[in-house]
């Protein structure tokens, strides 16, 4: 499988009254055509934004990515997304690469039918006529789910609930048939039976489209189901990465053990506390000088406390950024 | 839409006999009518002539009844002081009134609307820390006090403009920046702080996500947004403009409804003020109707009926 996305050595600060806030330290990972790539870790772990930086949408000032490149390949050119100008970057978003975030109830315009909001995506990139633009709305209503699209068109979005809303969303991220969908905690707002019905809806988008998905959560149960490849991150960085087997059955990061952990399983009949990683985490205005996990670490050492862990390579699909080797219970080699 | 409107309809109706109601007793509370239409020196068998003509004597809910029936079809007596029908005397003031309104809320929004939104698009600009300046001068600088310094410097000084009156195309210019002053000092402030919460909404988030142009997203999503609240304060400073412009058309001696209302309270012409007092809530309520429409015709959450 080809790449379509790489990114190196990502930086994004936020230079606020109360200092500067070191939101992505450094992020490098890959996607490849058609995958479906978690990326897991807590509020503040800089999930979002590292996705926000990538396309030019974080609110600049107070953001500012300061160092690092995307590469986003498609129909054989390669471009370096932070290196586009403002104009050029629009063309990419919402064109080639889609949105779906995360509250459906404040992401659509509350005085917008429906309709308009969709098509205004396909007028923009697709440069159709009206008329076209909505026969091809009705179309994507009922590629994603909702019933009586030529009807649907008119209204608004107070007129939907929850699920529906979140719909249309995913009509507007896939209305131009995009390489890529940013999925930014899409189904955190809806509740369980909806849940599942969106990412049912994701996957079969997935086969039909063929498009990558980089699907931004903190619920690990969703993403066993759903993703190919997991990303885990804390504290602005990448704290390993692999493919979701090998993460569930070998994670080689202590955070990644602590948030397995804190996993409830159906398999467990008798009722056991759930484990939390203890501590809180990470102070964000502090530069990072050592491993940002140390702080909650029970396996810390001396070396941990001194430099920031590189990306070490376990296998080929499974990078870890940590100093102790889990599996033999000491620290690794050099 | 034709539900709210007719709910809407039966509200102001309601509203209005209220008024009426609160008019009639309140003139009553104020003291015996007849004593405080006469004379000081007036005799006791002038009174009870006056009571008789005036129809004062009679059972207070049988006044009610006769003032109610003759209020509903516009009906309010003929003024004391100018012995014509009151409603009569009201409506040749409007012309004048309205026109001072008119062109203060205009030279209002005119100036306001562009500083509040640019404001709210580079707030800590030059612009913005002049338009929140001149929105705070605007609100609490004393209306009656600015106008005499108007006076004062542009009229008496300066010779610009006439001091008093409604006889020149221009006599407008003073009372009407003094009575918009304070408008556009609230609106510049409403569309600012409305820009910046709408700015940062999701919605708007979603529109960049899109690819839009920023020109678009401010025309089709911020704008359109920004001005639900904005109508609303419109509309109820556009009536406040229209009833309580008292003191503005007395300095500038505008021949409008609120210099009749500084005159007939000082002429103790009771039909007259009831006059005054109901026509101008029938304005007020026509112009919160009208409000309440553009409102429903921009936000389909009112239009529809959501909660």
């Amino acid at each position: 499988m080809n790449t379509i996305l790489q990114v190196n050595d990502l930086v994004t600060k936020f230079y606020t009254v109360d200092g500067v806030i070191n939101a992505v330290n450094g992020v490098t990972f890959e996607l490849r055509e058609g995958e479906t790539l978690a990326i897991v870790g807590e509020s503040g772990s800089g999930k979002s934004v590292t996705m926000m930086s990538i396309l030019g949408l974080i609110p600049t000032p107070p953001g500012k990515v300061e160092n690092g490149e995307a590469i986003f390949t498609s129909f054989g050119s390669s471009h370096d997304l932070l290196q586009l100008t403002p104009a050029e970057l629009r063309n990419v978003r919402g064109g080639q690469i889609g949105f779906v975030f995360q509250d459906p109830i404040s992401t659509l315009n509350p005085i917008m039918t429906i309709g308009e909001q969709i098509s205004e995506t396909l007028t923009r990139h697709l440069r159709i006529s009206g008329e076209e633009a909505r026969e091809r709305t009705v179309k994507l209503l009922a590629q994603v789910g909702i019933p009586d699209p030529e009807l649907r068109y008119k209204n608004y979005p107070f007129q939907f609930s929850g699920g529906m809303r979140q719909r249309v969303v995913i009509a507007i991220a896939i209305a131009c048939t995009p390489q890529i969908i940013i999925a930014d905690e899409p189904t955190t707002a809806l509740d369980v039976t909806v849940q599942a019905q969106i990412v049912e809806l994701f996957r079969n988008l997935r086969e039909s489209l063929n498009v990558a998905i980089i699907w931004i959560t903190h619920d690990l149960g969703v993403v066993a189901g759903l993703a190919d490849r997991v990303l885990v991150m804390y504290g602005g960085r990448i704290a390993e990465t692999a493919s979701v087997d090998d993460l569930y059955e070998r994670p080689q990061h202590p955070y990644t053990m602590g948030l397995l952990g804190a996993l409830p399983r159906m398999d467990e009949s008798d009722s056991k506390r759930l484990v939390s990683i203890k501590g809180t985490p990470p102070d964000l205005l502090i530069p990072l000088r050592h491993c940002p996990f140390a702080w909650r670490c029970d396996y810390a050492f001396d070396r941990c406390w001194e430099e920031v862990p590189p990306q070490i390579e376990i296998s080929s699909h499974h990078k870890v950024s940590c100093f102790y080797d889990l599996e033999k219970g000491e620290p690794r080699d050099g | 839409m034709q539900r709210y409107f007719i709910s809407r309809l039966g509200q102001s109706a309601l509203l209005l006999i209220g008024v009426i109601i609160l008019v009639f007793f309140m003139v009553r509370v104020t003291g015996d009518p007849a004593r405080l239409m006469m004379p000081r020196e007036a005799s006791a068998e002038d009174l009870e002539a006056f009571r008789e003509v005036m129809g004062f004597n009679r059972p207070l809910y049988v006044q009610f009844l006769d003032f109610f029936s003759g209020a509903i079809v516009g009906d309010f007596g003929d003024s004391l002081h100018f012995k014509t029908p009151a409603l009569q005397l009201v409506l040749e003031r409007l012309p004048a009134t309205v026109h001072l309104a008119g062109i203060a809320l205009i030279f209002a929004l005119i100036i306001a609307i562009p500083i509040g939104l640019i404001g709210g698009f580079n707030p800590g600009s030059v612009v913005d820390t002049l338009g929140r300046g001149l929105a705070l001068a605007g609100q609490s600088i004393p209306n009656f006090w600015l106008a005499l310094i108007f006076i004062l410097f542009f009229a008496v000084r300066l010779r610009w403009f006439p001091s008093f009156g409604r006889d020149e195309w221009h006599s407008v210019v003073l009372p009407a920046t003094v009575l918009g002053l304070p408008v556009m000092g609230q609106i510049v402030r409403l569309t600012r702080s409305a820009v910046l919460e709408i700015r940062g909404e999701d919605f708007i988030r979603t529109a960049y996500s899109k690819g839009l142009e920023p020109r678009t997203i401010y025309i089709k999503h911020v704008f359109r947004n920004v001005a639900i609240p904005l109508i609303s304060v419109i509309g109820v400073q556009f009536g406040y403009m229209l009833g309580g412009s008292i003191y503005i058309e007395t300095i500038f001696s505008w021949p409008g409804m609120g210099q009749l209302i500084e005159q007939s309270i000082g002429w103790r012409d009771f039909p007259l003020i009831q006059a005054i007092a109901v026509f101008t809530s029938v304005v007020v309520l026509g112009l919160n109707l009208i409000t309440d429409l553009t409102y429903a015709f921009i936000d389909p959450r009112i239009r529809y009926g959501s909660s």
